[in-house]
């Protein structure tokens, strides 16, 4: 994209906010809209961000790259995968048409999580567009940056509500020399106990996905160190190594195509028709808890990522059950994808950190424009 | 956003009001025991300054509270006094991040030291503020684990400032910042209300309030624990050491390690000053005809850290290293490191006074950087020693001077800003670990525009509305960022020279 053409998108997006701050008309901000299941119920007039893109710079030896708010996922990745890097948070793209400033603004990370860290992990700088329509840079081009508060960290997973995330730089690594996948059958109890074993010794072990009795763990590193893993697991735990294209199992984790995810509404669909599972209707729960937390006693089929401090139920329990089952062991929990979202999504918070919410919301975006009520009905 | 805000920020020297340290002191008395109250000026005169001993303030009381009640209520008091409070550790803070307010309470967390639990399944530890930072790795080692932060101080800083900072070390090109090695702060705001950031799970709803009150330099809460991640230790590390006759041949290297797709533990360099100095001190066998070295580690398995240091070795060679070592032994491995742990207090024996810069530019500069403060050298008519984290771009040019000389202090501040502008000129910062403090808070006002700091005071007053942590700190005022304009160094004369600057 010409700097020229994206200088008008900007300027587009600007007079678009500078007209609902002057009307204090609420804006729901967009791009590829494939995230538009999370959160509470999204309102306002769409400010869509797809027009303003483009990768702003790319330096592999820095480890470095700034891409536009619309600039699709995938064409990060692709850059990226051109020169043998990548963003090793693994996010989810939940669609086609993804972008990066919706990666940012929703804040989720996929397998790799366990391993390489969040997003906000790898968010350097980020320029936002505030309520009166300026661009604002935070954070910058550079690993090591203590200059003022991190707000450009504070935007990742803000959902959108403080202002428009504009442009973002984000750290990325080389690929992994070498991957293999191993899998072992394991109950509950004992893959959660042996992943928190495990997480404590140096093994290579990059992801972990429980599902129906099968523990599944992705090693990445160095030829010779992931090698040596393999054989231990094989070894120790008669675990089998799994060929063929098993990016592909690790890539349905992550965008939620697997059968465990069929039938919810805005999950990528495996085949399956809504209904068509035995959870298929059931919604689904965010469970983020520590990883030595015990098996949760709720109703429903489970899921266990991260070495065990992410759980996803498909679940009908009463959505109170689920909030205490997760905050008994020090979590939270999340109404993901399905149910009822009108009265809110994410666990409360404590008055003290509502207080500190709604003022930073005072602050950075008075009128109240920047998607109000998605993060919590009444912010 | 209104800028009504930054005329609250009282002057950090401005003495307090007649009869306002008895009112201060008789309220805290109340709620500490006599000897963990000063305000005599002999008693509170060790806590003057931080390691930054170049800025230096009296403050008008001292609390060292015991418990965490007497925390909550020296807040409350503070609060309803409205006097300033500037929290401090171990003070080893290298920009005056806990230096003293005129008129406030200095808050010493420095009893706060006890860690509170290792969880070795978990791969956690609970600490208070006051507990050293190498003392956690210790706790965590007999289990095989260490919290990866190792900021050079680690000796002697503790948790609470590490937090402030957002402290990195040698390490972190691999193993991240503080920031990326805390799952939970749990603390008070300005009026002694008790918060929580983050969670022992991974995320927790809401804003990510952690990563922003982590690096706010004591702005927005104050920490009473803290939940820190620990990692396994790696089985193995080695180091390369490499020599180049030019300096910009080694920044290449350092480019052209990590376009191979390595991420070493540790990526260091020094000139050719750093190693003469240091070499006489430690003796650790640097090439002392290189006009630089790089010390490059690896660590992980056996097997790793093999593959590694091969795959490294060439890079290094292709570059144009002229000498290769690498360490046979741990005791070799710390040898090869003692120098550059060493170059601080090298430089020190060398030269009267020294000031460390702490500036981050994207690596592919570092050569530029390197000859423009050469340059400067003569510019400014001083000596600077370069020694630095290459892999993440954090320079630490240690300007020699002569505190005993007024001009020649005067000169090595100017020297430092010019460094920080350019800094920021070649696409960085103005600080990558040390923090702004009281001693960048100039060079913020090249960085980030009025409304940009605007914004930073925006997040202030939701945290903090009545301004009192630790004021004057990390974030200039506009005022002061017009003064500063006008004594901008390209100018090379200052404007208004009686007038007191920090």
């Amino acid at each position: 994209m010409s700097d020229s053409s994206s200088q008008a998108a900007l300027a587009r997006l600007r007079e678009q906010v500078l007209a609902a701050h002057e009307a204090g008309k609420a804006l729901r901000i967009r791009g590829g809209d494939t995230k538009g299941f999370y959160g509470c119920e999204p309102r306002g007039d769409s400010l869509d961000t797809r027009e303003y893109r483009g990768i702003v710079a790319y330096e592999p030896t820095e480890l470095v790259i700034t891409a536009r708010c619309g600039t699709p996922l995938a064409e990060i990745e692709a850059a990226l995968a051109e020169k043998g890097q990548w963003l090793p948070f693994e996010p989810p793209s939940f669609g086609e048409g993804a972008t990066v400033g919706g990666m940012v603004a929703a804040g989720l990370s996929g397998p790799g999580r366990q391993s390489a860290g969040a997003v906000r992990d790898f968010v350097l700088g980020a320029a936002m567009l505030d309520a009166q329509g300026r661009a604002l840079n935070f954070g910058g081009q550079v690993m090591k940056n203590v200059a003022g508060y991190d707000v450009s960290r504070l935007l990742c997973g803000s959902l959108g509500m403080l202002g428009v995330v504009a442009e973002v730089s984000l750290k990325v690594l080389p690929r992994p020399a070498a991957t293999a996948t191993v899998s072992m059958p394991l109950d509950r109890p004992a893959a959660l106990r042996l992943l928190n074993e495990w997480a404590g010794r140096p093994l290579p072990i990059s992801a972990s996905a429980w599902l129906g009795g099968t523990l599944a763990l992705r090693l990445a590193g160095a030829r010779a160190a992931v090698d040596a893993a393999v054989a231990f697991f094989a070894r120790e735990h008669g675990a089998q190594q799994l060929d063929g294209e098993v990016h592909r199992f690790w890539a349905a984790v992550r965008e939620q195509t697997l059968p465990f995810f069929d039938g919810l509404p805005g999950a990528g669909s495996a085949g399956a028709e809504p209904g068509a599972g035995g959870a298929a209707s059931l919604p689904l729960w965010r469970v983020s808890v520590p990883s030595v937390a015990p098996p949760l006693a709720l109703p429903g089929e489970e899921l266990i990522e991260w070495g065990g401090a992410l759980r996803w139920w498909r679940s009908d329990a009463e959505p109170r059950a689920v909030r205490e089952a997760a905050a008994r062991v020090g979590g939270h929990a999340t109404l993901f994808r399905g149910g009822d979202r009108s009265a809110g999504v994410f666990a409360p918070l404590s008055p003290a950190l509502m207080a500190l919410h709604r003022r930073l919301k005072a602050e950075l975006d008075p009128k109240g424009i920047f998607n109000p009520g998605r993060m919590y009905p009444d912010l | 956003m209104s800028t009504v805000y930054e005329d609250r920020f009282a002057d950090l020297a401005a003495a307090p009001a007649p009869g306002r340290q008895q009112q201060v002191v008789e309220r805290l008395k109340a709620l500490l025991p006599p000897h963990a109250l000063l305000f005599r000026e002999e008693d509170v005169r060790p806590y003057e300054c931080d390691a930054l001993s170049a800025f230096r303030q009296l403050p008008m009381v001292v609390a060292l509270p015991e418990t965490e009640e007497q925390v909550v209520g020296i807040l409350k008091a503070c609060h309803e006094l409205e006097v300033p409070i500037v929290a401090r550790g171990a003070g080893t803070s290298l920009s005056g991040g806990s230096m003293p307010h005129a008129a406030g309470v200095v808050l010493s967390l420095a009893k706060f030291n006890r860690i509170l639990a290792i969880d070795p399944v978990a791969r956690t530890a609970r600490v208070q503020p006051g507990v050293r930072n190498l003392a956690v790795s210790e706790a965590a080692a007999p289990y095989d684990l260490y919290y990866a932060p190792d900021p050079s101080s680690q000796i002697a800083c503790s948790i609470g400032g590490n937090l402030a900072e957002n402290s990195g070390g040698v390490h972190c090109l691999k193993y991240g910042l503080t920031v990326h090695n805390v799952l939970r702060v749990r603390g008070y705001t300005v009026d002694g209300e008790p918060v929580e950031f983050g969670s022992e799970a991974l995320d927790s709803p809401g804003l990510d309030l952690l990563s922003l009150v982590i690096g706010s330099e004591g702005m927005l809460a104050v920490t009473m624990e803290a939940t820190l991640k620990l990692v396994p230790k790696p089985q193995l590390a080695r180091v390369v050491m490499a020599s180049f006759d030019d300096v910009v041949k080694a920044g290449d290297a350092v480019a052209g390690i990590i376009a191979a797709g390595i991420i070493p533990a540790g990526l260091e360099m020094m000139d050719r000053k750093a190693t003469v100095a240091v070499e006489e001190f430690v003796h650790a066998g640097y090439d002392l005809d290189a006009q630089a070295i790089l010390l490059a580690e690896s660590d992980g398995t056996p097997e790793e850290v093999a593959e590694e240091i091969v795959r490294m070795e060439t890079v290094l060679r292709e570059s144009g290293a002229t000498r290769i070592q690498v360490s046979e032994s741990e005791a070799q491995r710390l040898l090869f490191w003692s120098g550059r742990k060493n170059a601080f207090p090298a430089a020190g024996r060398v030269s009267p006074d020294y000031y460390c810069m702490d500036g981050t530019i994207p690596r592919k500069n570092i050569g530029r950087l390197l000859a423009d403060i050469a340059a400067m050298e003569d510019k400014y008519r001083l000596r600077c020693m370069n020694v630095f984290h290459a892999g993440d771009g954090n320079m630490h040019p240690l300007i020699l001077f002569d505190a005993n000389d007024p001009d020649e202090w005067h000169r090595a501040e100017l020297f430092g800003a010019e460094i920080l502008e350019l800094c920021v000129e070649y696409g960085g910062t103005v600080t990558g670990e040390h923090g702004v403090g009281i001693e960048k808070i100039n060079s913020m006002c090249v960085q980030f525009s009025p409304e940009e700091r605007a914004a930073f005071f925006a997040v202030k007053r939701a945290f903090d509305p009545p301004g009192l942590l630790n004021p004057g700190k990390g974030i200039p005022t506009l005022a002061r960022c017009a003064e500063y304009g006008k004594m901008h160094v390209h100018a090379g004369r200052l404007a208004f020279p009686d007038l007191p600057r920090f």
